[in-house]
């Protein structure tokens, strides 16, 4: 009997699929082991980077004076696009994203150069020393002029269904808004970081802190001139993500690749905060208008939207996020007619890019927005107009893109959600106390989240992973997903160790490595669970299945009466330990290694009529917020939020309330203090947290009570029933924003339609009371 | 008269005394642990000291014979300033049989950490918590953690570690690492750290030279004020969270620094002659006990300034010598009718704060002369002070505007001293002294508030930048008179009114 495995026929393993079971590196994160690619040791002669950064939104290069960089103490190496060998382009899916600017610049913050030096301080000292002669060239700095100058950087989509025009036209009531909706930086507490080392051959390893190191590996390849087998990423842990590291991760590690290359020296690239913060992009900010028709009832007969985001200088991931906000802005409504135009405006700054919910909030903040405005304008509470636009079951239940809401629980939800929050009192309870404070007004908001769950590009909805029993029955497990935080490894590990009946302590969780598992998609989309846990228990099941007829036939049993349970093997009346049925098949050349794959069944969509299955399943979830405001300042206080959440069958109660949480209260952060704020002159002012404000601890409120559906089930296979939870919290934090919107209405007569701009800021809440009172 | 000198610092780390000779007067303390240690638990996530990736502690000895302990940003901090100090550093705090520190499991047990790049930060303020308060309220676990940014987790599991982490200590233990926050006698291990620092404390001026960069750290104002005279380009260093900054941002080389933190005048406050007298070396953290106990309407104003850590290392006199437009001590001292001594080696003159700032970042000290004391007449009775602070987050932000006012209302209720001013409405933090005339001598009304906002328009003109515009600044600035005269006839009535920062909230006992 191995003496670690504890078989016990009742118990189940430690960690199986379901339990709380802590984050695997917690215990490194505080005390500070868990090893960022900045804390790898450093290997011998190693260079550090600095990029030097244009000054001008739009402009010609018209000369590149680097002497003075190149005599400065410690540097070795300056690069310029010149001496890129191959592709001067790390775009992810257009070719329009230039590593170093080659002669143009189209954004303040863009990289221009870098410089190679013995020390961080020397580069970034030496950086500053270059001689640029621009010409500058008319920009484009917002989204309005984009539009009126037809400057995008993909075409306009439209999607339509119904008449929409008829039904506006025929409507018993109409109404029409016009939103303007900020960005926000993911604010990942690592700053964008790669570490390249030079191997034999040409050929190069490299640290990346990565979503995607299967694209880092491809770009950095091709700038190379080089090809993908020449080329290694690898990503144990990020220190967040958010998004902000799957596309953009390829930059730094571009610069830190050719540098190496060029130098034949380790070379590591890590941007200071502001400068990541002006080099690298961010969510998408946002003109959104609405026309919008409605019975008396505010159910909604058709709506226009028009949809504009500022892309930046370049396409990026802004296709597929643009299009994830036209599949979101019904949320979960049922929009009969309906006319979606989406403009993905061009503009001289800094390229947006993904963020945890892909141009899903901002599509669902549309159409929050325009029912909000349908309930006030018929002296409804909000929530009652929510409920009477809901998606139904079996019946009005087709999204404008044609997939059938099959797996509706928005009722179940809120029935729940509007019990124990005691919404109905607290919203007489609000009245009251507004009647009575002529200063301080209360504001309460429930809304809700249907969320699309896979990539929309088919293609990206598949994973692998690898995986090796050794004789003594521990596990080396490998897939193709990257940990930012979210649980992956320790989500994925459990389903391992459900599946092969092993506590989980006996799995080795290893980095995320492109010569294990190639050609992984970026762990987005909310996904990396879903694929990357389904691939992994292929793999373990492959394994189980080979033990399993091994043990079989060794024991001369059939196969349906060999057990795995609780680290230890069944085989008849013949019981052992997985460890020695593991070095039983080894002696008997039993192959003990296995990759493992899987593609999501059902889904399956044509993007040329944006029409189909886009998404396997859908996430739900809803949020009741509470705030308080100050009329005479705009500051303002959540006071109470009461989320109840859809997480499936949990697969990790502890890890998925993390997600529920922290994507909430991002969500908040977004719609309330983090503003970007560019000058006319097309620079961002907001480029560290001095400026910009993420929450901190006193923003979360005191009274927050969280619960995960206790009857989720997905209804279609994921494994073991889950479903995804990384970015549908992030839009219960619209419950805030309408909450606040809520009290700003108090200050006006029933009826009346605050304009609120987001983010929310004090100043926004100020100028949206002044409105309202100016009004009256 | 010079005192002796040392070229030399020496501190602690995990039990042993580490000299150091030849070091970079503005290498910072995290550049050294992460770089030169390769020490690499506490992060850098904005050297600016923002976001807390990097606190650490530091441990000093008391009057009281105690060891005291302070979370401070390693990023902005220098290396040298380090003199006489024990550094504690996410790595310290694990047992030497590889166990957990309480705070670090509670932090384990709670989910407290998801990617973990905040965490070893805070971990230590969460340390810093646990050796001086005992039962922490939410809002005392605010405010320790206000330094501290998290994107993952939505801060909930990281206050339920807070409070778990005393339940986490084994029994009372001897390792004053382990030992929560008590009254009780010291520990064996701490009287053993205590006479550990004891041994290295002197009274030398280190002066230490590093290729063309000097750094000292003189210990008397005599000799700050020689050394001033010797260097008149020298650059003053009191906490370091902003002279950091030049440093980590802006990649200034500063030949040479003198440090004001061991000058033993400096680092003295008390009350004499009816008026506050704070030493130019006093941190905020010190200098707020002594002046709520005076002035308790600055609770709140406090409370958001800045965060513990920044508090920690940030002098009052720092703060007010450095004249931001946007510093929020000084509208609070103008009002108060603070004055200023200053030092050179000429002699001493007093100078009122209000005519300190001559513009932005200009103000009224000569070559070779410093700040060496804020003096802050007490309040008389029937002064009624009040604060404001607005911001687009209420902790750890600078102020959109910070608005100060005290009046003083004879028995018939008409105002007959008024002093409001304001911060970032203007280049420098100034008195609004139309807005005053208006108030002095006036019974409050709706009417004055009126003529009182009219005037303030004409003492401001605001500018628009990325924490506010000036239209907002502007009407805020106005509204905020209106705030005051409401909160002034409430507590005239008795009746309980709470701004909106501590809405719901429990205060401190």
């Amino acid at each position: 009997m191995d003496a670690h495995a504890k078989p016990d026929a009742g118990g189940s393993v430690a960690g199986a699929a379901g339990s709380a079971i802590p984050h695997d590196s917690s215990h490194l994160h505080v005390s500070g082991e868990a090893t960022y690619t900045d804390d790898i040791p450093e290997p011998r002669g190693v260079l550090h980077l600095a990029v030097g950064m244009s000054t001008r939104p739009h402009a010609r290069i018209v000369a590149m004076d680097f002497d003075a960089v190149r005599r400065a103490p410690g540097v070795v190496e300056v690069l310029t696009a010149d001496d890129i060998p191959g592709d001067n382009n790390c775009g992810p899916v257009v070719a329009d994203d230039p590593i170093l600017a080659p002669g143009l610049v189209q954004y303040v913050g863009q990289a221009v150069f870098a410089v190679a030096a013995h020390t961080v301080e020397q580069a970034r000292k030496a950086v500053a020393l270059a001689r640029i002669e621009y010409e500058d060239l008319e920009p484009v700095l917002d989204i309005p002029t984009a539009i009126a100058t037809g400057s995008f950087v993909l075409p306009t989509e439209t999607l339509e269904r119904g008449d929409t025009a008829a039904a506006l036209d025929k409507a018993a009531h109409r109404l029409r808004g016009e939103l303007a909706l900020g960005g926000q930086d993911q604010f990942y507490l690592e700053g964008q970081i790669a570490l390249a080392l030079p191997r034999e051959d040409g050929d190069l390893f490299v640290y990346s802190s990565t979503q995607h190191p299967g694209e880092v590996q491809h770009l950095v390849a091709h700038s190379l001139r080089r090809h993908s087998k020449d080329v290694v990423v690898e990503c144990r842990r990020m220190g967040g993500a958010f998004g902000g590291k799957e596309s953009q991760a390829a930059l730094i590690a571009c610069i830190a690749g050719l540098m190496a290359d060029r130098t034949r020296k380790p070379c590591k690239l890590r941007l200071d905060r502001d400068v990541d913060m002006l080099m690298t992009g961010k969510r998408h900010d946002f003109i959104i208008h609405y026309d919008v028709g409605f019975d008396d009832n505010g159910r909604i007969e058709g709506i226009d939207f028009m949809f504009a985001s500022r892309c930046g200088m370049s396409a990026d991931l802004s296709g597929a996020i643009n299009d994830r906000t036209m599949f979101h802005c019904d949320n979960a409504y049922y929009l009969p007619n309906v006319k979606i135009l989406s403009h993905r405006c061009k503009t001289h700054t800094v390229s947006n890019t993904a963020f945890r919910g892909f141009g899903g909030p901002q599509g669902m903040f549309g159409i929050e927005y325009a029912i909000d405005d349908i309930a006030r304008y018929l002296r409804k509470d909000p929530l009652e107009v929510r409920r009477a636009n809901y998606y139904g079951v079996g019946q009005r239940n087709v999204t404008p893109y044609q997939q059938v809401v099959d797996d509706n629980i928005l009722e179940e939800i809120t029935q729940k959600l509007v019990r124990t929050s005691d919404y109905a009192e607290r919203r007489a309870e609000v009245r009251e106390f507004n009647a009575q404070s002529p200063v301080l007004k209360r504001g309460l908001a429930f809304t809700p989240v249907k969320f699309g769950i896979s990539f929309t590009a088919t293609h990206l909805n598949q994973a692998g992973a690898l995986l090796h029993v050794y004789t003594d029955g521990t596990v080396h497990l490998n897939h193709g997903g990257t940990e930012m935080g979210q649980g992956l490894f320790t989500k994925v590990a459990q389903v391992v160790a459900d599946e092969l009946q092993i506590d989980v302590e006996r799995i080795k969780i290893t980095a995320s490595d492109t010569s294990k598992v190639p050609n992984a998609s970026a762990t987005a989309a909310s996904s990396g669970t879903d694929l990357n846990g389904k691939a992994a228990q292929a793999a373990a099941q492959t394994i189980k299945a080979r033990l399993t007829r091994f043990a079989a036939e060794h024991f001369r049993v059939a196969e349906s009466a060999v057990v795995f349970r609780n680290n230890a093997v069944q085989a008849g009346d013949a019981t052992v330990s997985f460890a020695e049925l593991a070095k039983m098949a080894w002696f008997a050349r039993v192959p003990l290694s296995s990759t493992g794959f899987y593609s999501t069944p059902k889904i399956n969509y044509d993007r040329s009529t944006f029409s189909g299955r886009p998404f396997y399943y859908f996430a739900y979830g809803a949020a009741v917020s509470e705030v308080i405001i100050d009329t005479l300042t705009g500051e303002y206080r959540t006071l109470r939020v009461d989320i109840l959440h859809d997480c499936g069958r949990s697969l990790n109660p502890a890890i998925d309330m993390g997600q529920i949480e922290g994507g909430f209260i991002q969500g908040v952060g977004w719609l309330t203090s983090e503003e970007l704020w560019w000058n006319d002159q097309g620079e961002l002012k907001t480029h560290a947290p001095s400026t910009y404000k993420i929450p901190v601890c006193s923003d979360v409120p005191e009274d927050f009570r969280v619960e995960i559906l206790e009857s989720g089930l997905n209804r279609e296979d994921t494994v073991f029933r889950s479903k995804a939870v990384g970015e549908p919290p992030l839009m219960l934090g619209l419950s805030v924003f309408y909450a606040l919107r809520d009290a700003i209405a108090a200050v006006g007569p029933d009826g009346c339609l605050p304009g609120l701009r987001a983010p929310a800021t004090p100043e926004a809440v100020l100028a949206a009371v002044s409105a309202v009172r100016a009004t009256q | 008269m010079s005192n002796h000198r040392t070229d030399r610092i020496r501190f602690i780390l995990d039990g042993t005394v580490i000299e150091l000779r030849n070091v970079d007067p503005t290498r910072t303390v995290l550049q050294y642990l992460r770089e030169d240690l390769h020490r690499t638990g506490s992060k850098e996530g904005c050297a600016e000291g923002d976001c807390g990736a990097c606190t650490v502690v530091l441990a000093e000895v008391g009057k009281d014979n105690r060891l005291h302990a302070r979370a401070i940003n390693a990023c902005i901090q220098f290396l040298p300033t380090l003199d006489g100090k024990e550094l504690l550093t996410v790595e310290s705090l694990r047992g030497s049989d590889g166990s957990l520190h309480p705070v670090q499991q509670a932090m384990v047990n709670c989910h407290g950490s998801q990617c973990g790049f905040c965490t070893p930060g805070f971990v230590m303020s969460l340390f810093a918590l646990y050796k001086n308060a005992q039962s922490p309220s939410r809002v005392t676990i605010d405010n320790a953690l206000a330094g501290n940014l998290c994107r993952c987790t939505g801060y909930r599991p990281i206050v339920d570690a807070a409070r778990a982490m005393y339940g986490c200590a084994s029994e009372r233990s001897d390792n004053w690492l382990l030992a929560a926050c008590s009254s009780g006698p010291a520990s064996s291990d701490e009287k053993r750290r205590v006479e550990r620092l004891q041994s290295i404390q002197h009274g030398d001026t280190v002066a230490l030279e590093y290729g063309a960069k000097r750094y000292f750290a003189p210990r008397s104002c005599n000799e700050l004020a020689e050394l001033l005279g010797a260097w008149p380009d020298a650059r003053l260093l009191a906490g370091g969270t902003d002279v950091g900054l030049w440093v980590t941002k802006q990649h200034r080389e500063l030949d040479t620094v003198i440090y004001t933190g061991r000058v033993t005048e400096l680092c003295g406050q008390g009350v004499a002659d009816d008026a506050i007298n704070i030493g130019a070396a006093v941190t905020l953290a010190e200098a707020m006990p002594l002046l709520l106990r005076h002035f308790p309407a600055l609770h709140e104003l406090l409370l958001r300034f800045a965060s513990p850590p920044i508090r920690n290392a940030g002098t009052l006199g720092g703060n007010v010598a450095n004249g931001s437009p946007i510093g929020d001590s000084m509208p609070a001292l103008l009002v108060a009718d603070a004055c200023l001594r200053l030092r050179s080696a000429n002699g001493t003159r007093e100078l009122p704060l209000a005519k300190f700032y001559l513009d932005y970042q200009k103000n009224a000290l000569r070559t070779g002369e410093f700040v060496e004391q804020i003096i802050i007449p007490l309040p008389s009775a029937g002064d009624e002070l009040r604060t404001y602070k607005i911001s687009k987050r209420f902790d750890q932000d600078i102020s959109a505007v910070c608005g100060a006012y005290r009046l003083r209302f004879d028995d018939d209720g008409r105002i007959v001293e008024a002093r409001i001013a304001y911060g970032g409405l203007a280049a420098t933090p100034r008195r609004a002294h139309r807005c005053e005339a208006v108030l002095q001598g006036a019974l409050p009304s709706t009417d004055l508030t009126h003529k009182a906002q009219q005037a303030l328009r004409e003492d401001f003109e605001p500018i628009s930048d990325m924490r506010a515009s000036d239209q907002y600044r502007r009407q805020v600035a106005g509204n905020l008179l209106q705030r005051l005269f409401m909160d002034i006839s409430a507590a005239q009535s008795g009746a309980e009114l709470t701004g909106i920062y501590e809405y719901g909230r429990a205060r401190e006992a």
